[in-house]
């Protein structure tokens, strides 16, 4: 986010004030500070400027100097003689400097903006009613704001390619598009995957693909995104749901390491989108396209609906006795999770203390593809690191618990949503033990557990994400959760308690954060779940400089140590 | 007691009697429901029930729909509709007076026609007497002492039911009655204190006594217009007709005592009510409207044959059909009093009239005594 | 404001004291009401005359062509004050040539009628002009299912509406001999 008071300041004249603004700043970005808008298509804050769409005009001057002497030219009063430019500039083709001049609000500059939006809307289809972007659209709410309201074109209007496929995930609605060039800019600076241009000229211009290629990267969607109209549309998101009925829910990215920061879009219960939220320290205001379809998991066929008991269903409670009995003095061992939340990874170190289990954690790596897909694929390693789950860097596999088994050194494991077979331990050594396993998809290990108790996905849940730079990211819960299904700390929270028989921990939030705040060694010391619910705080990491970390260089994200191959 | 074959047919006869009788008024009461609601209708510029209909009488060109857009048939419907209803009983109540108070509600009203003369039939001499199920010498005090015991089904209702708006109704009802009760007595008074002057051949409480003091003469109504009003009055407030249907009061008791009841117990009470404007409306008749007697100084036209009996029933029908137009007519024109208003109506404007008003004919009657030229 | 007059209430006369006259008076009003000319309408045979703006059943409409209007913009949906519209958004698929522009109709659209309190905000927001209140006011039903219209039974209901709106037409004109490339 831009930061007030750490840049240098220029003050500037905004419509006759003089207001302060850190300075080089994009003037589009400058006013919106100070509570005004500049309208604006094609300019976006984190692209380059293309200065074609003509909406920001603006009136601007400069303080005068004597072209001989380089002094200052001041009026009769006193005041410095502004050179205002003859004619309108373009507010995002400007950045501020000191003791400019600009009007946003003058006459002319209405004019201009009407102008422009009559021109826009010459070629504009009526397609407001079955236009995915309506409610959201840029041209709507400036055509409320500086339409005639009524059409002066006579002529027909042209007619356009209406579905056109430019990817796997985007449709493309030409009739709508404005020509302001957001997406071809993004795909060649963010997305570094040039494919898209227009062809012909005037208003026959098109948006196309390059021949031979299509939009297909995993960033795709993000020009759905930032395309001021409905002409990018989601393939998927495509006439399911207006978006006026959607409720937002701040939310973070589980993909990777990354952690990404999205908004949930959901109605009544249901998720129709996942969108990015614009972070400027993560994410600005992109995420991938895979992350976007995690959503759809919820409701997969193996998703785990109700608790199990010797793989027969039962109730959560016969469930949780049964873990009881299957812990209580028995030779204990935790698989945790790096997906699991801060606030579940601590309690379940609590339950390793209470129970002097063997804590074990696994990684999941992938391709870093240098942007926002980072090469760890969990959310929280750090935050295993953070709550002590973990005090080595986690390897693929779990050679480590295989080896205990081997021994014959548990009778219990509870495991939180890893597949141990998946983590190279042998089948057969689970054989002689009992496992209780906590997750939201069946998988190899849990058809094999005593004992299986469904949790819920991070759109169900509330908790927080360490990301790859030591961002404590909060997330709300979305939607509601399976029926009779508990959160997994509420289940962390009993087991506990049922165990210990005398601590009486609670299951709320801010309570479990009240304790992981109270360690004075933590790097969460001192916080609560409050402090970071809309934006991250940055954690102090430089405890785990010189831990093997596998993600690269990427957005926002600098590598502490060399990769070190094990 | 020796087995006497005329005694068997004496009783059997009486049995018949009594069964035609409870028969008639129970379905002089369901068309007086019927009655009410065409009237009301008709009033409020409505056209009432008329959609009830009985498979093949209905089929009959003309008459079958002129019946059934008369309604004819509503009752028979209304009654069924009561029997089909699902017997609800509160969990509050106390049951056996529960049960117990539609009975007691209805059977004083059916009881008190057991003393009312409703015609005279003729022997072959060409004498006549009254048909009356039981002709008794004091047949006003035995109506008197039977229909208050009415309220009594009220009272019960109210009480069994264990909840507020009934247990309100029951208490007004019994207060209700008591304050009318004693005017009505009193305007009774002068009309025995007249009829019953010495010489006069009719008995002293005898109501076949006071038809047949109309005969051929005044109605009492004339006589005594002052007393007829006051016992009209007092019989709105005893049969708990609007307007002075406290006890039900639907506007501020949802009901009043019947609040609790429903199916057929609750048809027992809407029977009763009405039972009790149908032998309400013959004790008015018999009284002050010279019972089966045509007109005032008129001597009967019809034969003194079975004809003449016949007619006079029909005569006596007719005037209690149009007291119980009366009855509704009032009920449709007049708002509800205030409670208050019905007590002080009751205790400070009906029993003061109906005290001068005995004063004066007893100061009258005296009179006439003193002077036999002037007797009636 | 108005000055506020007090009345003298005239003392009631003897007469009026009794009530009786005013009783007289009153039986004659309703006695003589009972020969005036009903009021009453014999419902199921005689149907009342509806005005012209009656608001009846929602209903969806075809346009003269015979193609269904409504484009599933769900604003209907949206303005709803009691949330009686249930509507599943669907695409017209490519081929089909009738209505080559329009892309979008509902899937599924649901009036649940023990909810709609016909305001006709739905008519007066709907920019297809595809949602009519007609004259259709007895709808009753054994469940509450039955009294959930669906897309089928909307359609029926409203059958074909003549009107002048022929936004699509435009379009499929201007596509054929406009100056589209
Ligand atoms: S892009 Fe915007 S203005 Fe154009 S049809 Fe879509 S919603 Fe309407
Ligand atoms: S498709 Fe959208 S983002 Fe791309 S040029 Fe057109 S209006 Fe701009
Ligand atoms: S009926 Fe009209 S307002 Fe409702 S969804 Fe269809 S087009 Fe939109
Ligand atoms: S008439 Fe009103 S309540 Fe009924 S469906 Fe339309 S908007 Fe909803
Ligand atoms: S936003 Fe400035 S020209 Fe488009």
């Amino acid at each position: 986010m831009i930061s007030k008071g750490k840049t240098d300041q220029v003050t500037i004249n905004l419509d006759g004030n003089d207001v302060e603004v850190p300075a080089g700043m994009n003037l589009v970005d400058a006013v919106a500070l100070h509570g005004k808008e500049i309208p604006h298509y094609c300019y976006h804050p984190q692209l380059s400027v293309a200065g074609n769409c003509r909406m920001c005009l603006i009136e601007m001057g400069t303080p005068m100097r004597d072209r001989g002497t380089g002094e200052a030219i001041v009026e009769e009063d006193g005041s410095p003689k502004i050179g205002w430019v003859p004619k309108p500039v373009i507010g995002c083709g400007t950045n501020v400097s000191p003791g400019m001049h600009v009007k946003t609000e003058s006459d002319l500059v209405t004019d201009c903006r009407e102008g422009i939006m009559e021109f826009l809307l010459v070629n504009h289809p009526l397609d407001c009613p079955i236009c995915d972007q309506a409610g959201e659209c840029r041209l709507q709410e400036f055509a409320t704001d500086y339409g005639r309201g009524y059409s002066r074109y006579k002529e027909r209007k042209n007619v356009k390619p209406k579905r056109t496929r430019l990817g796997p995930r985007v449709t493309l609605d030409d009739e709508r598009c404005i020509l302001c060039s957001r997406c071809i800019r993004f795909s060649q600076e963010v997305a570094k995957d040039d494919v898209l241009g227009f062809v012909d000229r005037g208003s026959f211009s098109t948006l196309t693909c390059f021949p031979g290629k299509e939009l297909a990267n995993n960033y795709s969607l993000n020009t759905v995104d930032i395309c001021p109209v409905g002409a990018l549309t989601s393939t998927d998101f495509r006439f399911k749901m207006r978006v006026w009925f959607l409720k937002e829910t701040m939310s973070i990215c589980a993909e990777s390491s990354a952690g990404c920061n999205t908004l949930v879009s959901s109605r009544e219960g249901v998720i129709h989108r996942i969108t990015p939220r614009r972070n400027d320290a993560v994410n600005d205001s992109w995420m991938t396209d895979s992350g976007r379809a995690l959503y759809k998991r919820i409701d997969s066929d193996d998703r785990l609906k109700f608790p199990l008991v010797d793989q027969e269903k039962s109730s959560l409670e016969d469930a949780l006795a049964a873990s009881i009995s299957l812990l209580k003095d028995k030779r204990v061992g935790i698989v945790g999770s790096c997906k699991s939340t801060v606030e579940e990874q601590y309690l379940l170190n609590r339950l390793a203390k209470e129970t002097k289990a063997k804590k074990y954690l696994r990684g999941h790596f992938g391709e870093d593809d240098g942007i926002l897909l980072s090469a760890d694929r969990t959310p929280n390693l750090r935050g295993a690191l953070i709550t002590g789950l973990a005090s080595s860097y986690p390897k693929e596999n779990l050679n480590l618990l295989g080896q205990a088994l081997k021994k014959g050194q548990l009778d219990t494991l509870i495991v939180v949503g890893e597949d141990l077979m998946d983590a190279k331990v042998d089948a057969e050594l689970l054989s002689d033990i009992q496992i209780i396993y906590l997750g939201t998809h069946e998988n190899a290990t849990s058809t094999l557990a005593q004992v299986v108790i469904p949790t819920l996905t991070p759109f169900e849940k509330s908790g927080s994400f360490v990301n790859r730079s030591f961002f404590l990211q909060g997330f709300k819960q979305a939607v509601p959760g399976l029926a009779g299904l508990l959160p997994d700390i509420s289940i962390l929270v009993r087991l506990i308690n049922e165990l210990n028989g005398e601590a009486e921990l609670s299951s709320d939030l801010s309570a479990v954060w009240k304790m992981m705040a109270r360690s004075s060694t933590s790097p969460l010391k001192g916080l609560s779940f409050s402090d970071f619910k809309k934006d991250g705080i940055e954690l102090d990491g430089s405890k785990w400089d010189e831990l093997p970390f596998v993600e690269q260089k990427a957005l926002h994200y600098e590598p502490t140590a060399e990769l070190t191959t094990d | 007691m020796e087995f006497n074959p005329e005694m068997l047919l004496q009783l059997g006869l009486k049995v018949l009697f009594a069964f035609t009788m409870v028969g008639a008024v129970m379905t002089m009461a369901g068309y007086s429901v019927l009655a009410e609601r065409k009237v009301s209708a008709w009033m409020q510029g409505r056209v009432g029930p008329n959609r009830t209909a009985l498979p093949f009488v209905e089929n009959i060109p003309f008459i079958g729909s002129f019946l059934k857009g008369l309604g004819i048939f509503q009752p028979l419907a209304d009654g069924l509709k009561f029997l089909f209803k699902e017997e609800i009983v509160p969990g509050h109540v106390n049951k056996v007076y529960y049960y117990m108070a539609p009975l007691v509600a209805l059977v004083p009203a059916l009881t008190t026609m057991t003393v009312l003369p409703f015609g005279q039939y003729y022997d072959e001499a060409g004498n006549s007497s009254p048909l009356i199920l039981a002709n008794l010498e004091v047949g006003i005090l035995f109506i008197f002492a039977v229909s208050s015991l009415g309220v009594y089904g009220i009272v019960l209702a109210g009480w069994s039911s264990n909840s507020k708006y009934p247990f309100l109704g029951g208490i007004r009802s019994s207060a209700q009655m008591i304050s009318y009760e004693l005017a009505m007595g009193l305007s009774l008074l002068p009309v025995f204190l007249w009829v019953s002057v010495p010489g006069s051949e009719a008995s002293a409480l005898s109501l076949v006594g006071i038809v047949s003091s109309q005969n051929d003469s005044a109605w009492l109504l004339l006589i005594q217009p002052v007393s007829a009003l006051i016992f009209l009055i007092a019989l709105f407030a005893e049969t708990n007709r609007l307007p002075f249907d406290m006890p039900e009061s639907e506007t501020d008791l949802v009901g009043g005592f019947h609040t609790e009841y429903g199916s057929f117990k609750f048809g027992i009470f809407f029977v009763a009510e009405y039972a009790h404007i149908v032998v309400g409306s013959a004790i008015f008749t018999t009284i002050f409207l010279g019972g089966w007697h045509f007109l005032p100084w008129i001597a009967d036209p019809w034969p003194a044959t079975w004809v003449g009996t016949l007619l006079g029933i029909g005569w006596f029908l007719a005037k209690t059909a149009f007291l119980i137009f009366f009855f509704i007519w009032i009920r449709w024109t007049i708002p509800r009093f205030r409670y208050d208003q019905v007590m002080s109506i009751g205790w400070t404007k009906l029993l003061p009239l109906a005290l001068i008003n005995l004063i004066v004919y007893v100061l009258l009657v005296t009179w006439l005594d003193q002077t036999p030229s002037a007797t009636p | 404001m108005a000055k506020t007059v007090v009345l003298e209430r005239k003392p009631l006369s003897l007469s009026e004291r009794t009530y009786l006259p005013q009783i007289v008076t009153g039986l004659k009003t309703t006695f003589s009401n009972m020969f005036k000319e009903k009021a009453t309408l014999q419902y199921p045979e005689e149907k009342p005359q509806l005005p012209q703006n009656y608001r009846g059943v929602p209903t969806l409409v075809n346009d003269p062509n015979g193609r269904e209007k409504c484009v599933s913009c769900q604003l209907c949906e949206f303005v709803c004050p009691p949330k009686a519209i249930r509507i599943t958004p669907g695409s017209v698929p490519e081929e089909d040539e009738d209505r080559e522009h329009v892309e979008k109709a509902p899937q599924e659209f649901e009036i649940n009628m023990l909810r709609c309190i016909y305001c006709g905000y739905c008519q007066e927001v709907c920019p297809e002009e595809a949602i009519f209140l007609l004259d259709e006011y007895s709808s009753s039903g054994y469940t509450r299912e039955e009294m959930i219209n669906n897309k089928a039974k909307l359609y029926e209901l409203g059958g074909t509406l003549p009107d002048k709106h022929y936004k699509w037409d435009k379009k499929k004109d201007a596509e054929v001999e406009g100056n589209a490339h």
